[in-house]
């Protein structure tokens, strides 16, 4: 059988070029390997071998021939046994049609995020416990450590890995007393290795454990983060559904006190882009421990986002057996009806001093804690814009491509008959984090801050 | 590097056809890919092992059920020599529904739980932690499996690579970091890249012991690997080997290949190709005939051939792909 020599594509964006030079002639016997011609390709001038053993029948396009479309037969190649004749014939066979697809119409050009599990039921002012269960005062951190044990102690393939986890119970004693219950075994003190650890925890979960990786706090993710993206968020796609990664990346988030620029960024922007991420920020210590709990048996990666000035602070947590609260689902704190006030993670604290303040001014803010990042509860915040018809964003994050400008594009789109005014986010200020005490109150947002935007908002 | 090629083969006949065929199936799918690649039905990056043959095929004869493997974009040799079905790879490569990730990996992102294959990675160095995740996750459930990790000499220049030997040796993690040094990395040559060319040395100060292997000697890689394999059985720790080889291809297909001269190209395919020179050790021994060889030969020409028929037939994904598997 003759064989064609079709030009080849030598890059990925090659449609044409120009042929060069022959290294061979007719009559020439070739084998796999050999160079047989010099063809310039859009980015360079490479060579091109030979794939088939056999003779060059006939060589179809002469050397020098400029915009040879890829797939145009340039030779054929006569294999034992044949003569020239055969090239002959070869040479008139209609080259072979490319399958090359066509244009496809685009799938949907609105903007989609619905590769997502479906949300939750939209939040009401119910909380995600029985009304009656008993309340006890608990601190975050407690919270926090109390969902860690209890799952460890529900799940032998959970463990705990992280700088100063274990034997120094952490840098702030979120792991206290995990050593002690489960040993050296599930609670682990790594090197000081972000990349490394955060990287070999995910080649873990790829095997089916259930890793719970402590960064002493996110801004030292940053040299983990391909493996928190690359690695752990893509996997499953990428593999067609077929590798899992069932891992909870946690640590301190945002701004500390008096730390200084490189400890103190907010990280929730940067992590909600990303598809195949779950991304949560709790503000109370009942949510952050349902949803850590949560997050650990989630079957996707989930980058839980906690923080230090919040480690401290106490809340009613329900005292029962196995308290959850679904991933994606927002909680309404307080009901009003001018505007509505979107936080969440430690933002609460600005959102709902400023409620309280604005209620003294006659005006009725319906706060709204988000505690999801991704999926993010879009509907609860649409639902009560077209109730309030006002809307006010607070973080701590910075302003550009925030979280923030995230709702108000989602309200423009959905709520857009439904708003008087213009959407306006309170952020952190747009530049690193300064050292000095007064500079940096004036860099974080502020509780004055919310107020002020909630009251143009309202026009008063 | 040192030419140690066995002579007179330690390995039955048997053993010796099988690696015989495992190398020739690998070096005729990856001639395949690159035609299919020249008539556009493959696009994007397409990295062929041609060359490399040796090392894959000697480090699974010493593997066991349950060892795991990982690797670089360099994959269709480590795919296809574990098991994998070479027709899901193939329609993996043109980017169809019967690909092993449907069409959404691509050449570079391939992966089978069933083989214990972990991919298929695009980021140099990023697999090396991971590999480390895998074996940690054996010492972990306390069996005697083995993650077998892969990378090139221009990874071992990576930082997590270093983070990683510190841990597997700290931690004495069951995984054999397997260096296959084709002396480029790009148009990077090893001295360019290397403040020291002895790759195998450099777990030294992590107390991780190293070996040179010819990775042109299947037999060499198998016996090298054996010892490898066992050390990490014993619970003794990471152990790394360096196998000493080389790509006859360009990096990836558009590569113009100029740092290096043909004439370089030409001599390793001429004395150091490993399947001819597995191929010797079967017929100057009178052990193989001509017959079997060819009919080998025609056998792997065939799966081949049905692999890219079945790359070409295969449909394109359904539109709805787009939006699976990014949550589980
Ligand atoms: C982090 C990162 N940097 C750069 C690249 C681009 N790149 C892909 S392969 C490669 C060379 C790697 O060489 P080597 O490790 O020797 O492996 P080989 O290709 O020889 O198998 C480079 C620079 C990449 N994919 N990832
Ligand atoms: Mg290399």
């Amino acid at each position: 059988m003759t064989i064609q020599i079709l030009m080849p594509a030598l890059s990925p964006t090659m449609e044409e070029g120009t042929l060069a030079k022959w290294n061979v002639k007719e009559g020439d016997k070739v084998s796999s390997g050999d160079v047989i011609a010099e063809i310039e390709t859009d980015k360079a001038t490479m060579e091109f071998e030979a794939v088939d053993e056999g003779v060059i029948g006939k060589i179809l396009i002469e050397e020098g021939t400029e915009g040879v479309k890829v797939n145009t037969p340039i030779a054929v190649l006569l294999e034992e046994g044949e003569n020239a004749s055969d090239a002959e014939n070869a040479a008139e066979a209609a080259p072979k049609a490319e399958p090359k697809s066509e244009a496809e119409p685009e799938p949907n050009s609105a903007p989609k995020a619905a590769a997502e599990p479906k949300a939750p039921e939209p939040a009401t002012l119910d909380p995600d416990w029985p009304a009656d269960a008993p309340m006890k005062k608990m601190t975050v951190r407690e919270a926090l450590r109390s969902a860690m044990a209890e799952e460890m102690r529900a799940d032998g393939d959970v463990f705990v890995m992280g700088e100063e986890v274990a034997e120094y119970e952490g840098a702030y004693k979120i792991t206290q007393g995990l050593l002690d219950e489960f040993g050296g075994k599930r609670v682990i003190d790594t090197p000081i290795t972000e990349h490394g650890f955060a990287g070999l925890a995910v080649g873990a979960a790829f095997a089916g454990l259930r890793p719970v990786v402590e960064f002493m706090t996110f801004n030292f993710a940053m040299q983990a983060i391909d493996q928190i993206i690359n690695s752990a968020a893509k996997t499953l796609y990428m593999s067609g559904g077929q590798m899992g990664c069932p891992i909870v990346f946690r640590g301190p988030n945002g701004a500390a006190a008096r730390v200084g620029a490189q400890h103190s960024q907010d990280y929730a922007a940067w992590y909600a882009q990303i598809p195949g991420l779950k991304v949560v920020q709790p503000y109370s210590a009942a949510d952050a421990k349902g949803l850590l709990k949560s997050a650990i048996r989630d079957p996707n990666p989930v980058v839980f986002l906690e923080n230090e000035i919040m480690y401290g602070k106490s809340f009613d947590v329900p005292d029962i057996e196995d308290l959850t609260i679904p991933i994606g689902k927002a909680r309404i704190w307080r009901e009003g009806s001018d505007v509505t006030l979107v936080s969440f993670g430690i933002g609460m604290t600005y959102a709902l001093e400023a409620a309280d303040k604005l209620a003294e001014d006659g005006i009725s803010a319906e706060v709204i804690d988000l505690r999801s990042i991704r999926p993010m509860d879009t509907a609860t915040v649409v639902r009560s814009v077209m109730k309030t018809n006002r809307c006010v964003t607070v973080e701590e994050g910075w302003p550009v491509c925030s979280i923030g400008s995230e709702i108000s594009a989602v309200l423009m789109r959905e709520a857009f008959d439904y708003l008087d005014a213009p959407v306006l986010s309170c952020t952190g200020k747009d530049v690193p984090m300064p050292y000095a005490a007064n500079l940096e109150r004036h860099a974080l947002v502020t509780a004055q801050e919310v107020i002020e935007a909630a009251k143009s908002v309202c026009y008063r | 590097m040192a030419a140690t090629r066995q002579r007179k083969p330690n390995a039955s006949k048997e053993e010796l056809l099988g690696y015989y065929r495992d190398m020739l199936l690998i070096r005729r799918f990856e001639e395949k890919a690159g035609q299919l690649y020249g008539m556009g039905l493959i696009g994007g990056f397409c990295h062929l092992y041609i060359g490399q043959e040796a090392v894959v095929v000697g480090v699974e004869a010493a593997a066991k059920e349950g060892d795991q493997r990982i690797t670089t974009y360099r994959d269709h040799g480590h795919m296809l020599a574990c098991g994998m079905d070479p027709d899901g790879v193939m329609a993996e490569l043109t980017g169809r529904e019967g690909g092993y990730s449907r069409g959404k990996g691509g050449s570079m992102h391939m992966f089978s739980k069933e083989k214990e294959f972990y991919g298929g990675h695009g980021i140099v160095g990023a697999n090396v932690p991971l590999g480390a995740g895998l074996a940690f996750a054996n010492q972990y459930r306390g069996n005697d499996n083995v993650a077998c990790t892969y990378f090139g000499d221009g990874a071992a220049n990576q930082g997590q690579v270093y983070e990683t030997f510190n841990m597997a040796s700290l931690w004495k993690l069951p995984v054999i970091f397997i260096i296959e040094n084709n002396q480029y990395a790009m148009g990077t040559s090893l001295k360019r890249g290397s403040s020291t060319p002895a790759l195998y040395t450099r777990g030294e100060a992590f107390g991780i012991p190293g070996e040179a292997v010819d990775g042109m000697d299947v037999l060499a890689v198998r016996d090298a690997a054996k010892k490898a394999v066992a050390h990490c059985r014993e619970g003794k720790g990471p152990y790394i080997l360096e196998m000493n080889t080389y790509r006859y291809r360009g990096h990836s297909m558009s590569d113009p290949a100029k740092y290096r001269t043909r004439e370089e190209v030409q001599k390793m395919r001429e004395t150091r190709d490993p399947i001819e020179h597995v191929r010797e050790l079967l017929t100057l021994g009178g052990d193989a005939t001509d017959e079997e060889l060819k009919a080998i030969d025609k056998e792997v020409r065939d799966r081949v051939n049905k692999s890219a028929e079945f790359a070409q037939a295969s449909p394109e994904p359904d539109l709805s792909e787009l939006w699976t598997d990014v949550y589980a």
